[in-house]
């Protein structure tokens, strides 16, 4: 839908700087905004990346420097709850489609506690790690790798708590939902990340 | 050149999600067993990606384009008319309700760059001019004349488009829209 530009004759001449945006109907502002987002959001975990395969690859860093260990099944529980919250967030967006408003508000709240309890595991397991930043390039590496997606998953985590408060307040309907289609566009794009960062760090 | 976007929706955005997964447990399945394996199962895994996102067909691409249908209240005539910068003047006709649409028309580089500050001001000129001389609301639309027409006709119900353009312009129109379009 287009919010176009009205421009009545008197207006012309009182009109100063540049013209007035204009928003043709080919993409929503909001959801260009969202892709724009993710865009830059790839390139910051692609310079991280850059970082992580030069220690690795190029410099040939033991991973991980012995004598420290990756708390690798912490790792994959921590995986299989993001997994299970990507699918309880499209269970949300499905919900709402259909205009079940409770199915799509148990989804976001499981979700929001799903998410809720990867931050919390992550952060137990960064205390229980037995190294720390100054210990050498693998552990700065994997704090900033990890700690870069957690800080992802605590925005992600912003977004699911207004959604699921919106939901609650009886924003969404079958008809206008775009909110949690958006924020389900950016939770899934957390997971993915997760699936990059888990299968390279403790891995591979 | 049309690719897949996967970001397109949540539901899409969920599928790739799963996608990424499959393709790394293949990778890290094939990593396990021999290094170069691994190497080769991404480069592949990466290959299959490439070619989901560029050649696979596009939902809903191969749908013919729908056709934007207006309703006008009852007892009323109302026409819009699309006029492209420099048009000077536009007969319509008498007791119709007017809206002039002029799309700022750019070219592929000056769209793509976002370059088209000169071009909305020659279209904001001329909707101020048609306006003034028809006593109609006149807007600024979008790049493309057809899309105009479309965005236009979403939020004024028309019997008639009178386009004061080409005729590939009308043919454009034409397309996109299901009540009668001429030229003005």
């Amino acid at each position: 839908m287009s919010a176009a530009t009205h421009v009545e004759h008197h207006d012309h001449h009182e009109h100063h700087g540049p013209p007035v945006p204009h928003y043709s109907s080919r993409i929503r502002p909001e959801t260009l905004g969202m892709y724009l987002f993710i865009a830059s959001e790839i390139m910051l975990f692609g310079s991280f990346f850059t970082a992580y395969f030069f220690v690795r690859v190029v410099n040939g860093t033991p991973w991980p420097t012995p004598p420290y260990h990756l708390p690798v099944f912490v790792a994959a529980i921590n995986t299989a709850i993001l997994m299970t919250s990507s699918a309880s967030m499209h269970w949300a967006t499905t919900a709402i489609k259909k205009g079940n408003v409770w199915g799509m508000r148990a989804g976001l709240v499981l979700t929001f506690l799903m998410g809720l309890s990867f931050l919390i595991s992550q952060i137990y397991e960064y205390m229980r790690a037995g190294f720390a930043t100054k210990d050498g390039a693998f552990p700065t590496i994997f704090f900033c790798l990890t700690g870069l997606h957690g800080c992802h998953v605590f925005v992600g985590l912003t977004i699911l708590l207004f959604m699921t408060i919106r939901a609650f307040r009886g924003h969404f309907s079958a008809e206008h939902h775009h909110g949690v289609e958006i924020g389900g566009i950016y939770w899934h794009f957390v997971d993915v990340m997760w699936i990059v960062v888990f299968a390279t760090v403790y891995i591979l | 050149m049309r690719m897949r976007n996967p970001l397109r929706s949540e539901a899409d955005m969920y599928r790739f999600l799963w996608i990424v997964v499959g393709g790394f447990v293949v990778i890290v399945a094939a990593a396990v067993i021999y290094k170069w394996l691994g190497v080769a199962a991404a480069v592949i895994a990466f290959a299959a990606l490439g070619w989901w996102l560029f050649h696979e067909p596009v939902p809903g691409a191969a749908d013919p384009t729908k056709r934007v249908v207006s309703a006008t209240p009852p007892g009323q005539r109302r026409v819009l008319v699309v006029a492209p910068p420099g048009t000077e003047s536009v007969s319509v006709p008498d007791g119709a309700e007017v809206l002039v649409v002029v799309p700022a028309l750019a070219s592929k580089l000056e769209a793509a760059t976002g370059a088209v500050d000169d071009r909305r001001e020659d279209a904001e000129a001329t909707a101020a001019a048609l306006g003034a001389k028809l006593g109609a609301r006149a807007e600024v639309g979008a790049d493309d004349p057809a899309l105009a027409a479309e965005d236009a006709l979403r939020v004024f119900g028309a019997d008639e488009v009178l386009v004061a353009g080409d005729d590939g312009m009308v043919d454009a129109i034409r397309e996109r829209v299901a009540i009668p379009v001429s030229r003005a």
